[in-house]
């Protein structure tokens, strides 16, 4: 008899999709969170194996900070158009608008953080029990800790202390009213997992994640792209470099890399030689060595 | 490339996340930016060296407390295979997250202190190894270099660990003598240890032998969940997605459908847009059947010349997981992989002392406990025993009180 073995990209797959199906036969009113990264890019990819060619049992919702790359905004309409799903959209400027939340103030001033206001209020205004993210167990340290399903308290706290036990692949999703779950598919994928699925399956991506001509400045070791969302002073010098981003989110506080690849193939071979950390481009880990742990304990993605 | 997940049995004190970190740092698996935030950090090791064991603490709590008390989860890969560690607290009051941790791992690696040899410890760890089947072993006899590398320590410590490998029927145990902290085999193979002739850890862990053949007798597919489209040009499709739990399924096998008992044959598998002949254990796929049967999830499809246990009354292994004692007065809420019925607990025949192995005569239940229950469920179950194939033969308990998941449950026999 010969023997079989998945390969570990259909073996994460595979896992994912078990994942997803679960969320549609557990929840009532389950949404995937969309960000136009690579990684919710990859969980719409997944979704599209796990229920097509039925519809996807929830919609996409995207939490916008207003302060978005106009390529990602361009790639998430147009994505929305070829797979014909419905998308929400969550605004933090309507929040601000609506005196929830304050602007930052100050030269490294993010709407980051007010993220999470929007995102509760829209898992409240739409009842939804279930929210699927993209975050990565290999991605910090705290996440490397929480469960594939994560539950909320009605405020959207996660309690580190107080996780239910994930066994075997059997998951948990009972709730009380109020409460939710994040659900996270691809827990146990690593980035360069992710790029040579994207690879593999030939996904699309927006541009930004691909080397390309713009102005930046450096901040705190960083580039960042100039753009009016940074609150830039004449210290600022705009520099002209080629750039690629290695993670898609708030223009304030997602950083570039200087990159000469516009590849795919040269993005994996970089990224497998990489010294740098994803979330080391992320300005908002970079607060104390708890930072996700709090953000994720206030209601964080 | 094909992925191992493991987990690591033992306390800080055994050197585990030093082990952890160590495995990382020696195959470049931590990044420049992760490595900056270590050197910063103020713990050292006493030579000023990094301590590795930060690497695998993630919450403030363990920080502050320089221990483990959730599973962690780390990722590395070498050429040969990808590996997922799930890093498990040794503490006994963590006993739960150890068993969390070690439900999905086919390997487990038991660290020895070769200054104290097999302790109350060791033999705990090794009971749940076996408890939940894991299928291969390595035991490292760590910190060789405090006992000056000698072949003398090993050989009494690996004596002593077989009688114990025996008494649990553990099968496939490997020993490798190490150093966390200096490195040896861990990655490298040492050069202070010349009569160990094994291999390294890592070398081990790359060319164990995790695969298995197909078993078309232990087909197993819980329905998750029914694709029905209903548009116009495909008004009768219907097919069953779900993940194959263990087991092979064929294009014209002849499937049950459980509880209900009703047969049919696989008219065409389809794994998204691709329609293989066959399927195997692990893979997500989407079944359709010749004949148009009502099947929900909750419901399995299994082989039907070899049918799965029946029963609404089970005598299971059990660990208890939460702070509420075990209730035989209440419903508790059992999942069977997708499926999920009522359930009371009928008897508790016995609990075992995990520190001696001893079987005791019991009247509670509290956290971490583990014994042996008789449930009856409300819906019968179609279940294998876990001895025969894991992936059918457990399931956890839920308080529907709290909807916290309260125990993990490993099936062994029909109750009478």
């Amino acid at each position: 008899m010969s023997k079989y073995n998945l390969d570990y990209l259909d073996e994460l797959e595979a896992e994912a999709i078990h994942i997803l199906r679960e969320v549609a036969g557990q929840f009532e009113k389950p949404a995937l969170l969309f960000s136009g990264g690579k990684d919710s890019i990859t969980l719409v990819r997944l979704a599209e194996k796990a229920f097509r060619p039925g519809k996807f049992p929830f919609p996409l919702v995207h939490i916008d900070t207003g302060h978005n790359f106009e390529e990602t905004i361009t790639y998430r309409d147009k994505m929305i158009e070829r797979i014909g799903e419905k998308l929400i959209v969550g605004s933090v400027q309507d929040s601000i608008d609506q005196g929830k939340v304050v602007e930052q103030k100050g030269k490294n001033a993010s709407r980051n953080s007010l993220q999470t206001v929007t995102l509760l209020d829209t898992i409240a205004a739409h009842g939804f029990d279930a929210c699927i993210g993209g975050a990565r167990r290999d991605e910090e340290k705290a996440r490397a800790k929480e469960r594939i399903f994560s539950v909320r308290d009605e405020f959207g706290q996660w309690d580190p202390k107080r996780q239910r036990p994930e066994l075997w692949n059997i998951y948990n999703g009972k709730i009380h009213k109020g409460e939710n779950v994040r659900v996270f598919p691809i827990s146990n994928w690593t980035e360069l997992d992710v790029w040579n699925y994207i690879r593999r399956e030939n996904i699309e991506l927006p541009s930004i994640y691909f080397a390309h001509e713009r102005d930046v400045i450096t901040r705190n070791g960083q580039l960042m792209a100039a753009s009016p969302f940074l609150n830039m002073d004449e210290e600022d010098i705009v520099e002209h470099k080629k750039v690629r981003f290695r993670t898609v989110g708030d223009m304030s506080c997602t950083a570039a890399v200087e990159s000469d690849a516009d590849q795919l193939e040269d993005i994996i071979a970089e990224i497998s030689a990489s010294k740098i950390s994803e979330r080391g481009a992320r300005m908002d880990d970079k607060v104390s060595e708890a930072a996700m742990e709090d953000r994720k304990k206030g209601g964080y993605f | 490339m094909n992925l191992l997940k493991f987990f690591t049995a033992g306390s800080v004190d055994d050197g585990k996340s030093t082990l952890i970190g160590r495995l990382l740092y020696d195959t470049d698996s931590i990044l420049a930016d992760q490595l900056e935030a270590l050197q910063q950090s103020n713990r050292k090791n006493d030579d000023g060296s990094i301590d590795l064991a930060i690497l695998t603490d993630g919450l403030r709590a363990e920080r502050e407390q320089g221990i483990t008390i959730d599973v962690a989860y780390k990722y590395f890969q070498t050429e040969k295979r990808k590996f997922i560690i799930a890093d498990t607290p040794g503490h006994i009051q963590y006993t739960r997250n150890m068993i969390t941790g070690a439900s999905t791992a086919k390997l487990a690696i038991i660290l020895i202190d070769a200054r104290n040899g097999v302790i109350e410890q060791t033999i705990r760890h090794s009971y749940l190894v076996s408890l939940l089947g894991i299928e291969h072993v390595v035991v490292c006899l760590n910190k060789m270099d405090m006992v000056d590398f000698s072949e003398e320590v090993f050989n009494t410590i690996t004596d002593r660990y077989r009688t114990l490998a025996a008494d649990l029927s553990l099968k496939d145990v490997t020993f490798i003598p190490i150093s966390a902290l200096k490195g040896d085999n861990v990655v490298n193979e040492s050069e202070h240890m010349p009569w160990y002739k094994g291999q390294s850890l890592l070398h081990f862990l790359e060319n164990v032998d995790v695969e298995t053949g197909p078993d078309y007798n232990l087909a197993r597919m819980p329905v998750q969940w029914v694709v029905r489209p209903q548009t116009d040009e495909l008004h009768d499709y219907r097919g069953y997605a779900g993940r194959v739990l263990s087991g092979s399924f064929n294009v014209n096998d002849k499937v049950t459908v459980l509880p209900s008992g009703t047969s049919s044959v696989i008219e065409r598998i389809e794994i998204f847009d691709q329609t293989p002949s066959e399927v195997h254990a692990g893979q997500s796929v989407t079944l359709h059947l010749k004949d148009n049967i009502d099947i929900s999830r909750g419901d399995v499809l299994v082989n039907s010349d070899h049918l799965p246990q029946n029963s609404q009354l089970i005598e299971a292994d059990v660990c208890w997981m939460d702070k509420r004692p075990l209730d035989e007065s209440i419903t508790y809420l059992l999942q069977h992989n997708s499926k999920v019925t009522k359930c009371k607990i009928r008897e508790i025949i016995h609990k075992v002392d995990i520190n001696t192995l001893e079987k005791q005569e019991a009247y509670d239940f509290k956290l971490n406990d583990i014994g042996r229950i008789v449930i009856k469920t409300a819906d019968a179950l179609a279940f294998d025993f876990y001895t025969d194939n894991k992936a059918n033969g457990a399931a956890i308990l839920i308080d529907s009180r709290t909807n916290l998941t309260v125990a993990a449950l490993m099936f062994r026999a029909i109750a009478d």
